[in-house]
């Protein structure tokens, strides 16, 4: 008998460790032969600790299982999910990048082989640079930090810049709210970064990556070196990956508590040992990045999803998908949401069908006033618009930003005055200081929405003015996109911000 | 960590450091490997850190104090992490916090008297889908109510 307790932090942080130690000590002393394995998470939070037990007929699901559970589990007294891919949430989705997350052992390599693993990075091995690049713009791919720039065309720059040396910079440094898809890969199935990492090396001829991953995600950190070293020791990097005769290796860098950090040009700086301050474009990373050489620099998923366009072909991925966004979209529904999670799909599917359905609506029960999509630079967005399709244009032409496809759901009881008010906070604690509006502008913006909170209405044409003004004069997305919580918050929900002011009067 | 240990030698440190010399941009690893030993980046350190790296004192100085990570004294026995982030915001993160420091009398970045606990804000553990959630020194903790942070609180010693 087969028994999977999770190990993601989500499921550990909901107590996977106690339940997986209960269930060895129960299993021992009813003598029953049980291997217990540790896989990455399913990503149905809400059911998380999710236990599966595989006695050689499938793998059937129990949860949320405490450890008080854990006789009733072992004795088959305990009711279960039944097989844990047809629970509808799971059995809706189309997992490609996210295809081994929660099935396998996230640090055997072997299992790693036996679903699909490395056969993306051995056809690539054989191609060609400029046949790899092809491949990739076929694809569609574009970068899933947010910006959404096609993948191949930055690879493209990269592999034409001649240089003694390239890099591959991994961006890890997921600090947005309601988004946890970077972290879930890296705890759940690591090598699928690391082969997308040595794809890309592969492609644009650079022998060296980073991973640049934040402080604040420690089994992330320990997990991915240790996937490293297993995979250096196993030929898939090192000086000959996979008996190619190309040399990839990269080393895990852990960032140090600083929001700004995801944006490319900052990590770089921080990735050098300096401040992480924005550098000005041109020059783009991809011509002159860390220490000056030619750099990709992905999302995570980006690079998490290159394996998978080469295992099952790039026309299969770009089949996905509506307009210019391709393939699958990797949502993760947070906050205050029934069914939160990880929720992989082509993209398409609207932001009411998340929320309502997929999601199944607050966990407080209330209505759902708001959704944040895309982190705390993103919209909020209003139930009235909630057909809105997942796709960068789709939620660009609504308002709004896609992101990184986290969606945070909140209740009637949300104050939006106050979250406006905190998205100007968190810029102004978390600008770099290079740039005047973010710097300046931030703090203002704080100081401009208490004056509305205490009746002085019209400052909001004032919080206008400024929103202009740090969203056109910013030099990246911290201080460029703060202006979208914020607006949104005021022109959707006019009533929070005007509420104030009868109170005050 | 020791919080009383005399300050580190000019040995002690480059013993840290020099080891972590010839990677590419050292000098975050070299604060985190000094942060590990010492709880904090301690001041002796910036002269040492500058003539390794070929840096002026003003610029590791600039580093050391542009990021969240970096202490310039020791924490707490335990450092109690709260996220403030929208996600946990939205399922009553303020409220807990607001709970956590009454019982406590103290607020961000303050260490209980006994020096048991020190609470810092953190935006996002990545654990938004079960939130409120809290980090006790390495360890994640979500769906925290006010029985689950009391009984962190009294396992930390607070």
């Amino acid at each position: 008998m087969k028994i999977y307790v999770p190990i993601d932090s989500a499921a550990k942080a909901l107590g996977a460790d106690e339940v997986a130690e209960t269930i060895a000590r129960e299993a021992k002393s009813r003598g029953i032969e049980a291997r217990i394995i540790r896989n990455g998470t399913r990503g149905m939070i809400w059911l998380e600790p999710l236990v599966e037990i595989d006695q050689g007929q499938g793998r059937i699901g129990y949860g949320p299982v405490t450890p008080e559970d854990v006789p009733a589990l072992l004795d088959g007294k305990l009711d279960s999910l039944g097989p844990v891919e047809e629970i509808p949430f799971f059995a809706r989705q189309t997992r490609l990048t996210f295809a081994r997350c929660g099935v396998i052992d996230p640090l055997d390599l072997d299992d790693y082989r036996a679903h699909g693993g490395l056969a993306g990075l051995r056809r690539a091995a054989a191609m060609s640079q400029a046949d790899i690049i092809a491949e990739v713009t076929k694809s569609g791919l574009r970068g899933r930090g947010g910006a959404g720039f096609p993948t191949g065309i930055k690879w493209k720059t990269v592999m034409e810049a001649e240089a003694p040396q390239k890099y591959i910079v991994c961006n890890a440094d997921e600090g947005d709210s309601g988004t946890f898809a970077d972290r879930m890969i890296m705890e759940g199935d690591p090598f699928t970064l690391i082969e997308g990492m040595a794809i890309a090396g592969l492609g644009v001829g650079a022998t060296r990556g980073y991973v640049y991953l934040r402080s604040e995600y420690p089994d992330a950190i320990r997990v991915m070196n240790e996937a490293v070293r297993i995979a250096r020791r196993n030929g898939v990097l090192g000086p000959d990956v996979l008996d190619s005769g190309r040399a990839f290796d990269m080393e895990i860098r852990m960032g140090a508590g600083a929001y700004v950090c995801g944006e490319e040009t900052s990590l770089l700086n921080s990735l050098e040992g300096k401040r992480g301050v924005v550098r000005a474009k041109p020059p783009l990373p991809a011509l002159e990045g860390f220490l000056g050489r030619p750099t990709v620099v992905n999302n995570v998923i980006s690079l998490a999803t290159v394996p998978v366009i080469f295992e099952k072909g790039a026309q299969t991925y770009a089949d996905l998908g509506i307009g210019r966004s391709r393939g699958t979209v990797t949502l993760q529904i947070a906050g205050n949401v029934r069914h939160g999670g990880l929720f992989e799909t082509g993209f398409g599917v609207t932001l009411g069908e998340i929320v309502n359905e997929i999601g199944g609506g607050t966990a407080s029960g209330r209505p759902v006033k708001a959704v944040q999509v895309g982190g705390p630079l993103g919209a909020y967005m209003p139930a009235n618009k909630f057909d809105t399709p997942t796709g960068y244009e789709e939620f660009d032409r609504n308002g709004g930003l896609i992101g990184h496809a986290g969606l945070v759901v909140f209740d009637d009881s949300a104050d939006m005055l106050k979250m406006a008010r905190f998205a100007m906070e968190f810029c102004a604690v978390e600008s770099c200081g290079k740039c005047t509006p973010c710097r300046i502008g931030a703090v203002r913006g704080v100081e401009t929405i208490d004056r509305i909170a205490e009746g002085d209405m019209a400052a909001t044409e004032l919080l206008t003015d400024l929103c202009e003004t740090m969203k056109d004069g910013s030099l990246c997305a911290l201080g460029g996109f703060t202006p979208l919580p914020v607006m949104s918050a005021l022109t959707h929900f006019p009533d929070d911000f005007a509420c104030h002011k009868e109170a005050a009067e | 960590m020791q919080v009383n240990a005399p300050a580190p030698t000019e040995e002690d440190i480059r013993a840290i450091i020099v080891p972590l010399a010839s990677l590419e941009g050292p000098l975050l690893p070299m604060l985190h490997a000094l942060q590990d030993s010492y709880g904090h980046v301690p001041q002796t350190a910036v002269p040492v850190l500058a003539d390794v790296l070929n840096l002026g004192r003003a610029e590791v100085h600039g580093v050391i104090s542009f990021y969240h990570d970096f202490r310039d004294a020791p924490a707490g026995r335990h450092v109690l992490r709260i996220c403030r982030a929208e996600a946990c915001q939205s399922m009553g993160a303020n409220s807990l916090a607001e709970s956590t420091f009454r019982k406590l009398g103290i607020s961000w970045h303050d260490t209980t008297r006994n020096g048991a606990v020190t609470v810092e804000p953190v935006y996002c553990l990545g654990l938004c889908a079960c939130a409120p959630a809290v980090m006790l020194d390495d360890r994640v903790v979500g769906r925290v109510d006010d029985a689950r942070m009391d009984k962190l609180l009294s396992e930390a010693g607070a």
